[in-house]
């Protein structure tokens, strides 16, 4: 499907107008065109930005304040492109977004839904996603720092820059660290160069506050802070159940309520990453029913192979009576 | 005297939008960009100056005419060329390559003749902003 730049827009315009059929775009400004409607919504069915957000909800479990926000952020760029239409040219809108909450809510995969909106609506040319950390915006000597920081910013120019755990940026204890010249340097494209780029910081709560405390220029540059909340036990067995399906697996009657019981212990334990958590407690189930199915040693099904019994989940260690030893087990497996 | 070279040597100046998009050209073929630059016009001069590496993994013009205008600003009185390298087996060559700045004022070229044995003449250029050294050739 062609982008919708603001180019095609511009030249798309005398169609919109009602009954001014080959006005040229220049007419619109006129008062010819200031009683004519615009059909935003038609528009932003157009631009296939609500397929993304369907999308976004149909994948996405729970999250409702941030669909909201999503939705709402899409719905002003909508009427954007509307104004510009009629002449009505807005300075184009501050995108840089920071994304808070615990690991494993979901803020990787929405900042690619993000990349996808925005690239639906023309704000982004390409709408991949660049993933980074500190390690790789920061150098290890002086002189290091600005170009490494730049070749990043140059990969994703066009798309979607999202900076995960960006409080690591700052270090406090240190004034001399690396990490505020990446800052600047990151400051200064965001300021600078907003049509090619769109940044979005993702990371704790409370220590990105404390890291925009420390980098007032940074928080005033971000327009959307959008807080990611924690899932509950519902949810957390909805998603499981989705992974479950893309993975074409399912669970046994007696399975579900076991995951919602592993789950519920789950979530009272340290390290505990939301959805993060689910899929590694997925992971290991498919482990335990491969090895009672090979330990089995009879034919086996097609259903024998999709199902996932209570007992491949009860084996968990979650569920065994020393958290000690559980804990010392976490350690070699990745967490979760 | 206007100086021209490399692909678009037929065309007057490119504007900006002109370069964004024929750098779009070359990242769509997959070509990799750099930006060069120089003080010496002389049309047999084809090694100029590196302005950084050459940018490989990008996705998005912007980028590069990211790299192109702070060339600029550093050297706003130099010659600065965009190259785009096809790395494709079988041409490994510059595909692309189109000068993107030029100073304000381009003093031209004399003809030198030099008088051999036998009364044998041999013809050269000699570029007047030459006669200075280099860095200072076209700062006024």
């Amino acid at each position: 499907m062609p982008r919708p730049s603001a180019l095609d827009l511009a030249t798309s315009v005398p169609e919109m107008v009602a009954g001014n059929g080959d006005a040229a775009p220049s007419d619109v400004e006129s008062g010819d065109a200031a009683g004519a409607g615009v059909n935003v919504e038609a528009e932003a069915r157009d631009s296939g930005v609500f397929e993304v957000i369907d999308d976004l909800d149909r994948d996405l479990v729970g999250l409702d304040p941030v669909k909201t926000r999503i939705s709402e952020i899409a719905s002003l760029l909508v009427v954007d492109m509307a104004r510009r239409r009629f002449g009505l040219e807005a300075e184009r809108p501050n995108l840089h977004m920071c994304f808070t909450g615990s690991p494993g809510t979901g803020k990787t995969t929405v900042a690619m839904r993000m990349a996808a909106v925005l690239h639906r609506l023309g704000y982004l040319a390409r709408g991949h996603l660049v993933a980074v950390t500190r390690d790789e915006l920061v150098g290890q000597y002086i002189g290091h720092t600005a170009p490494k920081t730049r070749e990043i910013l140059k990969r994703a120019m066009g798309g979607v820059l999202f900076i995960d755990e960006a409080y690591y940026l700052h270090r406090q204890e240190n004034e001399r660290d690396y990490g505020q010249e990446a800052i600047e340097i990151l400051l200064q494209v965001m300021e600078n160069q907003r049509s090619d780029i769109v940044v979005i910081l993702a990371g704790y709560r409370d220590r990105m506050d404390q890291f925009f405390s420390s980098n007032p220029g940074m928080g005033s540059r971000i327009a959307h802070h959008i807080d990611f909340p924690d899932y509950d036990l519902d949810s957390l067995v909805a998603i499981a159940r989705i992974m479950l399906d893309r993975q074409r697996y399912t669970f046994s009657a007696g399975a579900e309520p076991a995951f919602r019981e592993l789950m519920s212990r789950r979530m009272t334990q340290p390290r505990f990453a939301n959805a993060r958590s689910v899929r590694n407690a997925l992971e290991r189930a498919r482990l335990r029913q491969a090895n009672r199915l090979v330990s089995d040693g009879r034919l086996l099904t097609r259903d024998d192979l999709m199902r996932i019994d209570a007992e491949d989940i009860y084996k968990s260690r979650w569920f065994s009576e020393a958290p000690d030893e559980a804990m010392l087990d976490e350690r070699i497996l990745p967490a979760g | 005297m206007h100086v021209t070279q490399g692909t678009f040597s037929y065309l007057p100046p490119l504007t900006d939008a002109q370069v964004k998009a024929q750098v779009q050209y070359a990242l769509d073929n997959g070509w990799a960009l750099s930006v060069e630059f120089t003080d010496d016009p002389h049309p047999r001069n084809f090694l100029w100056d590196m302005w950084g590496l050459p940018m490989f993994d990008l996705r998005d013009p912007a980028a590069i005419l990211l790299e192109v205008q702070r060339c600029r600003d550093t050297y706003p009185a130099r010659y600065i060329r965009v190259n785009a390298y096809d790395r494709t087996l079988g041409r490994q060559t510059t595909a692309l390559s189109f000068i993107v700045q030029r100073p304000k004022n381009e003093p031209g070229f004399r003809l030198d003749r030099q008088e051999g044995a036998d009364r044998q003449v041999r013809y050269t250029l000699h570029a007047y902003a030459a006669d200075r050294p280099p860095g200072e050739r076209y700062d006024d």
